[in-house]
């Protein structure tokens, strides 16, 4: 009777334990890709369906704190050096208003503009913008000209005045061309938040939200729906992927 | 006249010749060198930054573009106008045209970034860019001047002349048109996002390209021991002076509207009153050199002998002066004044925002800039050695003109 008792246990169990094996390996690499499979295949171009965009609320941001600017800088491998003829993607800007004089602090990058001015001007069609509103510069066909860059209503732009080493694989840059904050793309189409945004969060002042703006649901889009919001220069009528709280 | 040209070599100055083609020939050697330098080391050792994007060499070009246009105005008159006086000089008109803009362009190509993909540019065109567009009026120009000058030289082709000078006429018009829109297009900055930078441009190459015109064939007669006809002269002189006139008007309207719109005041102060080496250029290079002391010196009533250096060298040169000036505020001063991002608040950053922009052109650029001048330089004495380029004037009909003006 005991015999045939644990026998009976025994084939339980190995049933239990063979149904958890094989449901994990049925259901774990689901599980495990979901996050994978939001993003999209490299051969996959990006889609209009999406508009990458940023809430930056000015109130939030610390003041002296930089550590978007460094997380950039160390994401897309710049020196970090602030001469005049250094690139710099994004920075802390900090304005007082002349009347009543209230100072705030924000940073200041690539506002990915839907209407575009270093879009326009560009001759060749190196400075161009994605699909999902992304504004970008093609390193292939970047002839120098720095046109985008006086085109700029926010000084985003940075033209490479020396030979570069020690490159990040992933953010090609090069002597001679034009480059800007790209929002991380590279990161972006692998699922995750640029890297100036991630910093902020991670010092806890999680002043810089990104999202997709044209999807109801996203953090952003919520931010944006629940509260006031402007354009940093609203009078050119860009359409910035960029937004600001507090100022 | 034909025995004070120099087609027959043996009658040339030939030494003083290739002294001059030394001269431009050095000069365009300096430019080479400091574009392989920088083509190697890179825009660091300019003067250049992310602030001043386009500085001396850009000042150079543009002016030296700019004036290829106004040059041809003299072809123009004749062929377009019907003016004799201007018809017999429309192949030096034709000539210098194409000089000054293959100088300007080589400025502009050899500043780039990535002069190496100089094919990118003239392969892929962004349409909406106004900049694409210049690119296409600079190469028409190219071929519809050279077309003009062919038909204007060769006997066979003369016909064709005149409908050609049209065309020229109107692709001119439309190259400085688009040329001063490069920066009458730049919505965001105080110094431009103008409408009147394109008939302001216009205007001033009139006055630059004449000026440059002038100069030349001023050159040209006193090197053949000639003395240019009174008539030919006043005409000439009087048309400059409507030129500066025009260009002095613009600048005023130009000004005057600024200071009516309280959001570009402080553009207005900057330039006309605190801007340091712009406010000094603006008023001492661009207003009294470039338009007040010409316009005195055209006007100004002399003696006979001492009008030929004011009318056809003097006057003209300081016209020059002045348009290099105004091409300097216009371009280096505009991206000097800072950004207005946050208007009503004091900026500032680790990228100099909200801070005058500081600019000291380096030894590159200045070589970059003057090559340009050299290229141009180079070949107009190539061209008016090897080509029939002095204008030809029939004396008697200009006497008779004279006597019936």
């Amino acid at each position: 009777m005991s015999d045939s008792m644990n026998s009976k246990l025994e084939d339980r169990r190995h049933f239990l334990k063979t149904s958890a094996v094989v449901a994990g390996v049925t259901l774990g690499p689901g599980v495990l890709f979901f996050g994978v499979a939001q993003s999209r295949a490299p051969e996959e171009g990006a889609s209009s369906n999406q508009r990458w965009g940023m809430l930056i609320d000015t109130t939030k941001c610390g003041d002296g704190c930089s550590d978007c600017v460094t997380a950039c800088n160390t994401e897309n491998g710049l020196t970090g050096h602030t001469g005049p003829q250094d690139s710099q993607w994004i920075r802390k800007v900090d304005i007082k208003d002349l009347r009543t004089g209230y100072v705030q602090s924000l940073p200041m990058l690539c506002q990915h503009c839907e209407n575009a001015p270093c879009v326009d001007v560009c001759p060749t069609g190196a400075s161009m913008k994605r699909a999902d509103g992304i504004v970008l510069v093609d390193r292939h066909s970047c002839i120098g000209c720095r046109y985008c860059m006086m085109a700029c209503p926010y000084k985003a732009r940075s033209f490479v005045h020396e030979p570069l080493t020690d490159q990040n694989p992933e953010v090609p840059r090069g002597k001679g061309c034009v480059e800007s904050c790209t929002f991380c793309v590279q990161r972006v189409d692998r699922g995750d938040k640029p890297a100036c945004v991630e910093a902020c969060d991670t010092k806890g002042h999680k002043a810089m939200l990104f999202g997709d703006l044209k999807d109801p649901e996203s953090e952003v889009s919520k931010a944006l729906k629940s509260s006031d919001s402007v354009e940093v220069r609203a009078d050119l009528a860009l359409h910035t992927g960029v937004r600001y709280q507090g100022i | 006249m034909a025995q004070q040209l120099c087609i027959n070599q043996g009658e040339c100055r030939t030494g003083q010749f290739f002294a001059l083609l030394a001269l431009g020939g050095l000069v365009v050697l300096g430019a080479l060198f400091a574009f392989f330098t920088l083509e190697h080391h890179g825009h660091i050792l300019t003067g250049m930054n992310n602030q001043i994007v386009w500085g001396l060499p850009h000042v150079f070009a543009v002016f030296l573009i700019v004036a290829a246009s106004g040059a041809l105005n003299v072809a123009s008159i004749g062929s377009v106008f019907g003016k004799q006086v201007y018809k017999s000089r429309a192949p030096l008109s034709g000539m210098l045209a194409l000089a000054l803009l293959a100088g300007g362009l080589a400025v502009l190509v050899l500043d780039l970034g990535r002069p190496d993909r100089l094919v990118v540019a003239m392969t892929q065109y962004n349409f909406k860019s106004i900049f694409a567009w210049n690119m296409i009026f600079y190469n028409g120009f190219f071929a519809i001047v050279g077309l003009y000058l062919i038909t204007l030289m060769d006997r066979k082709l003369k016909a064709w002349s005149k409908p050609v000078g049209y065309m020229a006429f109107f692709w001119r018009l439309s190259l400085t048109t688009a040329t001063g829109s490069i920066f009458g297009f730049l919505v965001a900055r105080a110094g431009y996002n103008s409408a009147l930078m394109a008939p302001m441009f216009v205007i001033m190459s009139f006055a630059y390209g004449l000026a440059i015109f002038m100069v030349v064939q001023s050159s040209m007669y006193r090197w053949n021991g000639l003395r240019l006809d009174e008539g030919v002269r006043r005409r000439m002189k009087n048309l400059l002076a409507v030129f500066v006139g025009a260009s002095l008007y613009f600048t005023i309207v130009f000004h005057l509207t600024n200071l009516y719109f309280a959001k570009q005041w402080e553009f207005e102060r900057f330039i006309l009153l605190d801007g340091g080496i712009y406010t000094k250029v603006f008023w001492v290079g661009q207003v009294v050199i470039g338009g007040i002391v010409p316009l005195i010196l055209l006007f100004m009533p002399r003696s006979k002998d001492a009008q030929s250096m004011c009318f056809c060298f003097l006057a003209p040169f300081l016209v020059i002066l002045g348009g290099v000036a105004q091409m300097y505020v216009t371009i280096v001063g505009g991206q000097a004044f800072p950004l207005v991002m946050f208007p009503g608040h004091e900026v500032q950053s680790s990228f100099y925002d909200g801070v005058v922009n500081a600019y000291h052109p380096g030894i590159y650029e200045w070589l970059l800039g003057l090559g340009g001048v050299g290229v141009t330089f180079t070949l107009t004495v190539v061209a008016v050695r090897v080509f029939k380029f002095m204008p030809q004037d029939d004396f008697q009909t200009l006497q008779a003109r004279r006597s019936t003006d």
